[in-house]
């Protein structure tokens, strides 16, 4: 098999799993919805204010909804026996990252898609532009990456589920920074250009975090 | 076993000692006094040591972190763990003696400051890196896990510099604009040397907590080999 089947054979049985149980997607926007009405209430946003919160709140949602799927997903593995049995099989590792990884920002992203409108209807934000999925698309990549790769490690500790968002969230700033800034702009009606200082750094995070995650993914896995 | 007698250790303890005495006295002695911030400047000169002596530490712990994941010899993780630990110490001084210069000069004890804001994250990177730490139990697996942190936290540390540079930018502070003071010649020297002194202390606390490790390590081993005889030989009544 090559490698690329490989990958594709590994994120196909995470799909699988996935659409027996639901569990994981359903989870994560049950907490997004609630997450978004949290913050309409403690931050009492409407009119002018949502508009420009919206960015903000929209990414802390995406980034906490993330840590609840991706803490699942890798947890879900190791209690089925899974990556023992993955890892046994005659696969490169870094062919289980991408196909875990790639699994992992599927769910992400069919969380967005039904995020975003909601949150351009109850923000009244132009979120449902081009530019706006592009912001998103590479930030989920490099925090499905990056969350991946942590979330191998936090299942294996003592403390597991909990230690995710503590080791997740520091190695994150720069990321989230870019994205709520790049969105902001946008939403203000900035062109893609103006915003380029902010898309090229979410490029150049999500190169180096993935190539990092791709040479470490196997120490974190292996016995 | 190891020697007791550790002269390189006592050379760096004297060496580390002269060093800040001397910058100490510089600080307060030889350097002037700034025009516009008065003494309180003079807390600058520790202040950058502090932050430089951070940034080095979680350096080589990422070094440390990529050797290990290499060669898996435990002096390179003992090596990471000591650096990460007086990193932590010395980045803590930098912000706690940010804000305490922030306060006078700017009238608030916090602001979003790139320099202090990035020294902010570096110490949450890394009292999570010991969190971690803490709750993994097989020896080899924390190493492991902890070269892999570290390396991955390292390589985002310049990113969050750009990502909260930029961000600043946009927003401009008022406060810190024009970007600080005009150093004096004096100055210069005045902080060359608590940088020398700085990097010097920090050799000297590395060697002695790699020390305390190998040692506490050599006796956890200890034990666990006398347990083992001792449940090994048969009883005498």
């Amino acid at each position: 098999m090559s490698f690329l089947r490989k990958v594709w054979a590994i994120f196909a049985r995470d799909i699988a799993a996935e659409l027996h149980t639901r569990e994981m997607v359903s989870a994560m926007l049950v907490f997004s919805v609630l997450a978004l009405l949290t913050f309409s209430f403690a931050l009492d946003l409407r009119g002018e204010m949502a508009r420009a919160a919206a960015p903000g709140v929209l990414w802390v949602t995406v980034a906490f909804a993330g840590t609840l799927g991706l803490s699942r997903s890798l947890a879900r593995e190791q209690q089925s026996g899974c990556i023992d049995g993955l890892l046994l099989a005659p696969v490169d590792r870094s062919a289980i990252f991408f196909g875990k990884a790639l699994g992992n920002l599927a769910f992400m992203t069919v969380v967005e898609l039904v995020l975003l409108p909601l949150f351009a209807v109850l923000f009244s934000a132009p979120l449902l532009r081009p530019g706006v999925l592009l912001v998103m698309a590479l930030g989920t990549l490099g925090y499905g990456a990056v969350g991946t790769l942590l979330a191998a490690i936090a299942v294996n500790t003592r403390a597991r589920e909990v230690m995710l968002p503590i080791l997740l969230l520091p190695l994150v700033v720069p990321l989230l920074i870019a994205a709520v800034q790049a969105t902001a702009g946008l939403v203000e009606a900035a062109t893609l250009a103006e915003v380029g200082g902010w898309l090229r750094l979410l490029v150049v995070y999500d190169l180096v975090i993935i190539a990092v995650s791709v040479l470490t993914f196997g120490y974190v896995v292996e016995d | 076993m190891q020697e007791n007698n550790d002269t390189v250790g006592l050379v760096l303890a004297v060496l580390s000692s002269a060093g800040v005495l001397i910058a100490l006295s510089m600080v307060f002695l030889y350097a002037p006094r700034e025009a516009t911030m008065g003494d309180v400047q003079r807390i600058f000169y520790f202040h950058v040591a502090s932050a430089w002596v951070g940034f080095l530490g979680f350096f080589v712990t990422f070094m440390a972190g990529i050797v290990y994941l290499a060669r898996q010899e435990r002096r390179w993780d003992i090596l990471a763990l000591s650096s990460v630990e007086i990193g932590l110490a010395f980045i803590a001084m930098a912000v706690v003696s940010g804000s305490l210069w922030a306060r006078p000069v700017w009238g608030t004890y916090w602001t979003w400051e790139p320099r202090l804001t990035i020294s902010a994250v570096q110490l949450l990177i890394y009292v999570s890196y010991l969190m971690l730490r803490t709750v993994i139990e097989d020896p080899q697996q924390r190493a492991r896990f902890a070269a892999v942190y570290g390396i991955a936290a390292f390589v985002t540390v310049p990113l969050s510099w750009f990502a909260i540079r930029w961000w600043r930018s946009i927003h401009p502070d008022i406060l810190t604009g024009g970007g600080g003071m005009a150093m004096t010649v004096k100055m210069v020297h005045t902080l060359l040397v608590s940088l020398v002194a700085f990097t010097l202390l920090y050799f000297t606390l590395l060697r002695q907590r790699m020390r305390l490790e190998q040692a506490s390590q050599a006796l956890a081993e200890l034990k666990e080999y006398m347990w083992h005889t001792a449940e090994q030989s048969p009883q005498r009544r």
